[in-house]
């Protein structure tokens, strides 16, 4: 793999970075909001659910614009940052991370009410008949039976962070190995005229797009049949 | 205030449909919350487990307040087990995780042991299994262990086996009768099956639209000429007996009930052993002497009541012995005959039993 310069390994290993950390948060802050969503009767659920998904209609400069106010040295980001005496967490890894926890949420959440809907009350209400307490039910019954929407939700999770730009352009900027990731890369080598490499990490990403989706089609056919 | 009963007092609603349910139960044998779908027995029964939350509820169970006010204690701190009428295993773990699902430890503990519930359910052959590769029968044979391996001391059923086919209720229904004797657990049984009813039941809960028509003893009230079971076409009465002696050479057993004695023919059973048996209204007839018939039940008795069921005819309740003190009987008789015999409340009469089942 010598075709691949430091450069480019260094915007792979900082893309899967950053997709496994966001994925995780995204699992994390995702599966609670998604069991809301899934267990509530509450009339505003549903406007929660919309700003949820708000991401997967807004142009990603909308998003970016947001974040970079509330990332900013005036923001309440700043102050964060001032905790460990930075000016700002734009142009900075974990405001990376944050911004795809964001703009990834409706993949993670809406797999995961879904098969938390999919089972219903019934397994529930059994575990309270049997001493199970909300707690222990939710994790040794929903989330198991949830499987499939958790497995789906985190491969969607991570292949779509994988697979952002706007954003991270908007709030990340380019900088190797904090924020120049594989879709900022692609950009600046076409910038810069550097075709050869651009259509490697490319070709790079349709293949793993094309390997992620058919992945989970398969996986979702074999759980399907299995009956669970 | 018993500490040894059941007491519930359900009003509210729940969506449409408003309930309104009270009754105190003895906390042994068998309950049967009976009436037709919708009536509102599924919604008490879930309100006793604490899986609805019902306006304003009690529910005091053996002394301890499950509900009261205020207070509700949540289902899974309410020492029941509850088999519904899908068996709702967990698809994801096997038959023995299924069991041991209420026992922390992956073992049971406690006074009802693991090894007696898989024999006295048959299901140790299935431990290893995935709940998906069972049968309707097996799956709720499981469901209901699952329910007693959680140490109950409230059994909640309701319709459970109103999902299965009709060969496979006669499959469990001998499995439901064990438990019954095996286990000295009080049992809530929900049913729309009047023969489930018969079989089971010790204490009845009739109820109709939300409401308790009636509640008491099961023969008390299927006795009862007031109460709708009498009027039905198929309506028996039920009656615990003792075992007396054996007619080796004919098949016959005598078994005796308050105020008389019933000769069924029958496989031998041990003397003193208690049975239950059942007479239909339609094979009761009425006679002013113990004529000779091939009859085999002739029983002396007095007319208790009568009251007409439909235009032809008549419900009579009828008492066994000579004053009428002992187990009521219901016959269905037409007008004519009743006119004919010149029959009348309080008269001495023979009660000529066409058939007793025994169960």
């Amino acid at each position: 793999m010598d075709a691949l310069s430091p450069e480019i390994w260094t915007a792979i290993r900082l893309t899967v970075e950053l997709a496994t950390v966001t994925t995780v948060l995204l699992l994390i802050v995702g599966t609670p909001i998604a069991w809301w969503l899934s267990r509530s009767g509450s009339w505003w659920k549903e406007a929660v659910a919309a700003v949820v998904a708000l991401p997967l209609v807004l142009p990603p400069t909308v998003l970016g614009f947001y974040l970079l106010v509330l990332l900013g040295p005036d923001g309440p980001g700043g102050r964060v940052a001032s905790l460990w005496g930075a000016r700002t967490l734009a142009f900075t890894f974990p405001g990376l991370v944050l911004g795809s926890t964001i703009y990834s949420l409706p993949f993670v959440v809406q797999p995961i009410r879904n098969a938390f809907a999919a089972i219903g009350p019934r397994p529930l209400e059994v575990a309270a008949t049997l001493r199970a307490s909300p707690r222990r039910a939710f994790w040794t019954v929903a989330v198991p039976l949830a499987r499939p929407g958790f497995l789906t939700g985190a491969v969607l999770g991570f292949a779509h962070t994988v697979g952002e730009f706007g954003i991270v352009l908007m709030i990340g900027g380019s900088i190797p190995g904090q924020t120049k990731v594989l879709s900022v890369a692609i950009y600046d080598f076409v910038e810069t005229s550097h075709w050869g490499e651009a259509s490697i990490l490319a070709g790079g990403m349709v293949v793993f797009g094309f390997a992620v989706i058919l992945a989970m089609m398969l996986l979702e056919k074999r759980i399907g049949q299995s009956g669970v | 205030m018993m500490t040894d009963t059941v007491e519930v007092a359900f009003t509210g609603t729940i969506g449409a449909f408003s309930l309104d349910a009270a009754f105190t139960v003895p906390a042994t044998g068998v309950t049967a919350l009976f009436g037709p779908s919708g009536c509102g027995k599924t919604t008490t029964l879930r309100s006793i487990a604490g899986l609805h939350r019902i306006g304003s509820g009690r529910c005091v169970v053996g002394g301890d307040v499950w509900q009261d006010g205020d207070s509700f204690r949540p289902a899974h701190q309410r020492p029941i087990g509850y088999v519904f009428q899908e068996a709702s295993l967990f698809a994801h773990l096997s038959v023995r995780r299924n069991l041991l699902f209420a026992s922390r430890r992956g073992a049971a503990t406690g006074a009802i042991a693991f090894d007696d519930v898989v024999g006295l359910l048959g299901i140790g052959a299935m431990l290893d299994r995935s709940p998906q590769h069972l049968s309707g029968g097996e799956r709720q044979r499981v469901a209901i262990g699952r329910a007693l391996l959680s140490q109950p001391k409230l059994l909640l059923m309701d319709e459970p086996l109103a999902a299965l086919d009709h060969a496979t209720r006669d499959e469990i229904l001998p499995f439901l009768h064990l438990l019954h004797t095996t286990l000295k657990l009080p049992i809530i049984y929900v049913t729309h099956d009047m023969a489930e009813v018969e079989h089971l039941a010790d204490y009845l809960v009739l109820m109709s639209s939300g409401r308790v028509v009636a509640c008491g003893p099961l023969a008390a009230l299927q006795s009862d000429a007031a109460l709708p079971l009498a009027a039905r076409r198929d309506a028996t009465v039920s009656f615990d007996g003792t075992v007396g002696n054996y007619d080796t050479s004919y098949g016959l057993l005598t078994l005796h009930v308050a105020g008389g004695s019933f000769v069924v023919p029958s496989a031998w059973i041990a003397p003193g052993t208690r049975r239950r048996v059942q007479v239909a209204a339609r094979d009761v007839s009425i006679g002013t002497s113990p004529a000779e018939s091939t009859i085999l039940n002739a029983l002396p008795a007095r007319i208790i009541s009568r009251s007409p069921a439909g235009e032809y005819e008549l419900v009579v309740v009828l008492g066994l012995g000579i004053d009428g003190n002992g187990a009521r009987l219901l016959a269905r008789v037409t007008r004519q005959s009743w006119d004919r015999l010149g029959l009348a409340v309080d008269r001495a009469v023979y009660a000529q039993i066409k058939g007793v089942a025994l169960t």
